[in-house]
């Protein structure tokens, strides 16, 4: 399977990223690890007439601390967030769930603004970025500006960026020493979540969801019982409140209501004991 | 596109449509047909080579994208007089393989979990070759051969 004819623009700064872009017109779109663009563009799913290869920005790959925050560049890849040290300390859940987005080969090449940028419902990053609160950094000509996390997915593989915009940072309340749990539930090693459950529990609470929706989803009703002094097993029996899961090949939707209410029970116990 | 990368140690330059793909790069324009292409849809495996070192599905990259990189391919592994890579031996001592059409991205994927993990236990090596799929040997083979060769290189480490 080979894509369809794109002009290929190669990006080597953010500017020169910014005015590719506008340049290329609206179906142009950014390339950076190419791992969740490509096999849509394969598939003929996706035929944007313009790709601009954001791949090479240096200075778009890395782990700060920020005060009270963890800030990761956009082009950092899985594998470099699973393994960061400060990753790991203060954003455990995000550490890990990097860990388990697609296999070995995927994390060497797909970046976590990539995962974001995609907004897919059935993806893991999206959900640990629910969880934890964070929010990403978006460039544009007319300047940048700071997204909630809890507003940027907004429709099937739709979010919050517009057609000028570059995803640059995402940012991630630390989490040191919070319980944490991620949930994927699958037949097969590699493969995306039937439904998966990201979880902290900390100074702040965040329970999200993975594939209960056409986006990925806060499950507010279990955080709302939860601050309401609900026990485990009643705040996970609101998991699916107000949601409309899909149905396809791997589940029915009430078996994906059945698998949240499950899922997000063992991920609040597995968060609080941790 | 112009492209130059360098593949096995050997520096290539070529004229590419932007939409071609390293697997395809390789096997048809570099003429390595070493490295196979099984599901196209970055699920399989088969096509794995390391980009600087790193396991990758050349199915899922651009040959734009390696410009300038350094690529390992399964014809990269052995020595210029013919011996084995460790991997490759070791699948080899341990019946690694049965139709053998998985086997160069297996051993690609091997060679690059070693190189981050060079001792991994049985479960690490199970976890650590989940993006290839074999329909032969059932796995066990692959990982006695993945944890033999971690052993011999700790022996000729020693």
């Amino acid at each position: 399977m080979i894509p369809a004819s794109f002009d290929y623009r190669r990006a080597s700064n953010l500017d020169e990223a910014l005015m590719m872009l506008s340049d290329g017109g609206d179906d142009a779109k950014l390339l950076a690890g190419g791992h969740s663009l490509l096999p849509l563009m394969k598939l003929r799913l996706a035929a944007p007439s313009t790709l601009v290869d954001i791949g090479r920005i240096p200075d778009l790959s890395y782990v700060r601390e920020e005060g009270d925050a963890l800030v990761i560049g956009a082009l950092t890849r899985h594998r470099d967030v699973e393994t960061n040290r400060l990753v790991g300390e203060h954003a455990p859940l995000v550490a890990h769930v990097a860990g388990q987005v697609g296999d070995p080969q995927v994390r060497h090449r797909g970046t976590i603004g990539g995962s974001v940028a995609h907004g897919d419902a059935a993806s893991d990053l999206p959900a640990a970025c629910l969880a934890m609160g964070a929010t990403f950094t978006a460039v544009s000509p007319s300047g940048t500006r700071t997204i909630d996390s809890s507003q940027f997915f907004l429709g099937f593989l739709e979010t919050a960026l517009r057609p000028d915009e570059i995803l640059t940072e995402i940012s991630v309340p630390k989490a040191t020493g919070a319980g944490w749990s991620f949930q994927k539930f699958n037949r097969r090693a590699q493969d995306w979540a039937i439904v998966g459950v990201a979880a902290v529990r900390g100074d702040r609470t965040g329970v999200s969801l993975v594939n209960m929706g056409s986006v990925p989803v806060r499950a507010s009703a279990v955080e709302a019982a939860l601050a309401g002094g609900a026990d485990e097993t009643e705040a996970a029996s609101h998991a699916s409140d107000g949601l409309e899961p899909p149905a396809d090949l791997n589940a029915s939707s009430e078996y994906r209501r059945h698998l949240a209410k499950v899922l997000v029970r063992r991920a609040l116990e597995e968060a609080r004991a941790a | 596109m112009k492209v130059s990368m360098t593949v096995n140690g050997a520096r290539y330059d070529h004229d590419v449509e932007p939409r071609t793909l390293l697997v395809h790069y390789l096997r048809e324009t570099v003429g390595l047909t070493g490295t196979n292409i099984g599901c196209d849809t970055s699920s399989c495996g088969a096509c794995t080579v390391l980009v600087g070192g790193e396991s990758v599905k050349s199915c899922t990259m651009l040959a734009v994208q390696a410009d300038g990189a350094d690529i390992t391919t399964i014809e990269g592994l052995a020595d210029a007089d013919g011996e084995l890579h460790p991997v490759q031996e070791a699948f080899r001592e341990k019946h690694g393989l049965q139709c053998g059409y998985c086997t160069p991205g297996m051993v690609m994927a091997i060679v690059s979990l070693l190189k981050e993990n060079p001792h991994p236990t049985e479960t690490e090596v199970r976890e650590g070759i989940e993006g290839n799929l074999c329909r032969c040997t059932g796995y066990h083979n692959i990982v006695a051969a993945a944890l033999y060769a971690a052993e011999s290189a700790k022996a000729g480490a020693a």
